[in-house]
């Protein structure tokens, strides 16, 4: 594995070629606020608040560090006058499209942003896509997306009709970084609640213990993909061996 | 020299024999009736006109006398259909079907038909050929001026010219050298960037990876720019041509044209033009003889704007939805499906082969010192010859809208030009000396863009203006990164509030603010440049977005919400000619010698009346 030597913010670091800057700047510490980031999914660049300065052949420039790969002899600025005004009006923009989303407003009140300039609007969804994403490159199932083109984008499944792909997992709403992706278990059902339509899933019971414990659809999909026993997930976790 | 029998030349010699006898055939005394049959002229009416011809031919038996050519377009669309009589050049203008047999029998008699003629709105005189008129007068139209010699679906008439010669002169060339020339001539991209191509060239060719593809941009998005689709629609051959001297400079075996598909002409003779270059052995495999395979492959764009832009096109190409990616890494190292990829523009295409056939030097003196060659623009708005124009580099603003625009309409004065496409500039009056290259344009806080050319006259708001761009740019935006997304909704409703009359002191700092973050931190060229009209008009016309928001007025009386009209009694004479043009029903005679009376509740403010009114007895506000 080759290593590459670079600063940030001054400091030397050295990191695996291919990382981001962003990833060697996690690794050392050093914080670089993100909303759109997950080391289990592919960099995606959506959010922009990870925009640092670079200096590279004696050439400043600002770029996203999620995205930008560590190379030898970079210099990287994490914080400066110009990247806090970027990130904050980044926020203020944020804010105005969820402004009574918490997980937005700390992010807003960290950065030092306590109101917005623009007319609010009530989202709770800022479009990061790291459902999508998880769903499509982790889960396999692609069962939403992003639909429509800018201002009219939004996170759906198809048609904002019931998906026959989903198996209501819930890992969109695990890994939804401000909770606009809920979900609950009542009885024997999955409710998914998305920000523009809800679905729901019948839940496999415990053979041992007659506890309701993971989608069907859930089990049928690591049963067919991983070639288990059908009866492989007759008993809850908790029953098993 | 015998062809094979398969059809395709297998050599340089046998491309030049062909070209030879081609030539031999025909007789250039001969009369060939020339018809645009360009979008611009079609929708004007020219199918009619060219149905007539040949119908007229037939039934007079003059077929063989007398020949008929449709060819792409020439350039003058706001005296369409046009029609010229060769071998003189005589230009008849806004030709209608029923002309046709009149042209017919004046062309058999060597006389000319003295009303279809173009005045000179200068001198009041009649001009007879087509090189006289001072549109084209004024032009140098290297790409352009084959489009009235070639009939897009002959690939005859492209030989004819001397086409294929540069790449068969290509073929013999090391590829070095072929990037090495394209370097020397200076030609930089016409798609927007004006990035050295011969560099693009260079690091595609030398990126690591076996395949390698080369596109051709065809997506032209800007409203109101025509070009790209004029060289593909008339001149496709062009095109290809560039494209296969690129890839063999480069290493390319596969090519794609990716086209829009609501340019319906310009996918049907791309695509000819793809099936006759192959069956000849100009296209495909064993290119002219010379070992050298590359075949090309349209792809069809379903018209978003955002798709212009390089890596989302080649989303689109890969059957993704058409998004950018950062463009840390070229995407002539990693492009398309992940292999090198060149891309380049199809008026950077069509350069190519002029290049080659004549050499750098020859193109390097033509433009400006860091703008090399010539450049199409499509000039619109309120000019008085619309169409498509092409000049040097470097040659002024004011040389382009008043020597070959012929100035603004109805004795309207200048207010600015909008270069660049939406996300170009408002340039103002002042500059109209501005010598038209790249570095220029830039300087003034426009962009040469792809080469739209939009004029604005007095009646324009600049405020409005900025608007309207800022809306499109929001309807285009893909929605993939923050500060596009949701700084252009934010924009679009600053601008909103501000013509509506509810703007506020801090907008201009806001709208300013705003610009820089979108600029900073943008994923691609289209949120990073979407504030580019909203900065140049802020920088040029100021005082129009003080007015519209400190005193409630729009200067220009555009914005309806700030405008009202009333009647002046002294000047009213009563003579009724608003009331027939109000639309509302908001004026009432009130009978003669008395002045007429407005009704504010049902004014729309239309302003029907202010243009109505010869009296200035209509009072805008």
């Amino acid at each position: 594995m080759k290593m590459v030597k670079l600063t940030i913010n001054g400091q030397r670091i050295k990191a695996e070629e291919g990382t981001t800057i962003l990833e060697a700047a996690q690794e050392n510490n050093i914080y670089i606020p993100t909303l759109c980031h997950h080391e289990e999914v592919t960099p995606y660049g959506a959010c922009r608040l990870c925009t640092v300065e670079i200096t590279k052949n004696g050439r400043k420039r600002l770029v996203a560090s999620c995205l930008y790969e560590v190379a030898d002899g970079l210099k990287v600025i994490t914080d400066s006058e110009r990247i806090a005004t970027n990130r904050k009006m980044l926020m203020e923009l944020l804010l105005a499209r969820c402004p009574n989303n918490k997980a937005v407003r700390d992010l807003a009140q960290k950065l030092g942003v306590d109101k917005t300039s623009f007319k609010l609007d009530d989202n709770d969804c800022m479009l990061c896509a790291l459902c999508v994403r998880v769903c499509q490159e982790v889960v396999g199932v692609s069962a939403i997306s992003l639909v429509n083109r800018g201002v009219n984008r939004a996170m759906a499944t198809p048609y904002f009709e019931d998906s026959n792909v989903c198996i209501g997992c819930g890992s969109c709403a695990y890994v939804c970084p401000v909770d606009a992706i809920k979900f609950e278990d009542i009885g024997d059902t999955r409710h998914i609640y998305w920000p523009n339509n809800k679905m729901e899933f019948k839940l496999k019971k415990c053979s041992n213990c007659g506890r309701y414990f993971a989608p069907q659809a859930q089990l049928d999909y690591i049963i067919k993909k991983v070639g288990l026993d059908p009866d492989a997930f007759d008993k809850c976790p908790d029953c098993r061996d | 020299m015998v062809k094979k029998s398969n059809g395709r030349l297998s050599s340089p010699q046998e491309l030049e024999a062909l070209r030879e006898s081609i030539i031999k055939s025909r007789d250039s005394s001969q009369s060939c009736i020339v018809i645009c049959g360009g979008t611009g002229c079609l929708a004007l009416g020219a199918e009619g006109v060219i149905a007539g011809f040949k119908r007229e031919l037939k039934e007079r038996r003059l077929e063989n006398k007398i020949s008929l050519r449709v060819t792409g377009c020439p350039g003058f669309c706001e005296r369409g259909p046009l029609v010229v009589i060769k071998p003189e050049n005589i230009l008849y203008q806004q030709v209608k079907a029923a002309d046709v047999d009149e042209i017919v029998s004046a062309t058999v008699k060597g006389s000319i038909i003295d009303r279809l003629l173009y005045v000179d709105p200068d001198t009041g005189k009649k001009i007879t050929y087509e090189s006289d008129v001072p549109f084209y007068k004024k032009q140098e139209r290297l790409l352009l001026g084959s489009n009235s010699n070639i009939d897009p679906n002959v690939i005859e008439d492209y030989l004819a010219l001397g086409g294929y010669a540069a790449l068969a002169k290509t073929l013999s060339m090391k590829s070095e050298a072929v990037i090495a020339e394209v370097k020397k001539a200076g030609l930089r991209g016409r798609g927007g960037g004006g990035f050295p191509a011969a560099v693009k060239w260079e690091t595609c060719r030398n990126a690591e990876g076996d395949t390698k593809y080369i596109i051709c941009n065809c997506d032209e998005g800007d409203p109101g720019a025509f070009m790209d689709r004029s060289l593909m629609e008339g001149n496709p051959h062009s095109v290809l041509e560039g494209m296969v001297i690129g890839a063999y400079a480069i290493g390319g075996h596969e090519g794609y044209i990716y086209v829009r598909n609501e340019y319906p002409l310009a996918v049907k003779n791309a695509r000819i033009a793809i099936e006759q270059a192959e069956k000849m052995g100009l296209l495909g495999e064993n290119i002219l003889g010379s070992g050298f395979d590359f075949s090309v492959t349209i792809s069809r764009g379903g018209g978003a704007f955002v798709c212009g832009e390089s890596t989302a096109l080649m989303a689109s190409l890969e059957g993704k939805v058409g998004e950018p990616r950062a463009k840390y890494v070229h995407t002539s190292e990693k492009g398309l499906w992940e292999q090198p990829t060149n891309l380049n523009n199809v008026e950077t295409w069509a350069n190519v082969p002029l290049i080659i056939k004549n050499g750098a030097d020859w193109y390097a003196q033509i433009g400006s010192p860091g703008s090399k060659g010539t450049k199409i623009f499509s000039l619109v708005g309120r000019i008085n010859n619309t169409g498509l124009i092409e000049v040097p580099m470097g040659v002024s603003l004011k040389d382009i809208i008043y020597g070959i625009g012929g100035g603004i309409p109805e004795g309207k004065k200048f207010k600015a030009v909008q270069t660049g496409g939406p996300s170009g500039g408002c340039i103002p009056e002042k500059l109209l000396d501005l010598p038209v290259d790249f570095d220029e344009l830039d300087k003034a806080g426009s962009m040469m863009g792809s080469g739209g050319m939009i004029i604005m006259d007095e009646n324009t708001c600049m405020v409005d203006i900025a608007k309207y761009f800022v809306n499109f740019l929001e309807g285009e935006s893909c929605g993939k990164c923050l500060p596009c997304r949701e700084g252009l909704k934010r924009m679009s409703q600053i601008l909103t509030d501000i013509t509506e009359g509810r703007g506020q002191e801090g907008d201009i700092e806001l709208l300013e603010r705003l610009s820089a973050t979108l600029i900073d931190t943008s994923l691609c060229a289209l949120g990073s440049t979407a504030p580019n009209p909203v900065l140049t008009t802020l920088r040029y016309f100021r005082d129009e977005y003080e007015a519209h928001i400190r005193d409630k007025r729009c200067p220009a009386g555009v914005c309806k919400e700030l405008v009202t009209y009333s009647i002046d009694k002294e000047k009213c004479p009563g003579c009724g000619l608003c009331v027939k043009a109000c639309p509302s029903e908001a004026i009432t005679d009130m009978g003669k010698k008395k002045p007429v009376v407005l009704d504010q509740e049902k004014c729309i403010k239309c302003g029907a009346c202010y243009d109505v009114c010869n009296l200035g007895a209509v009072i805008r506000k």
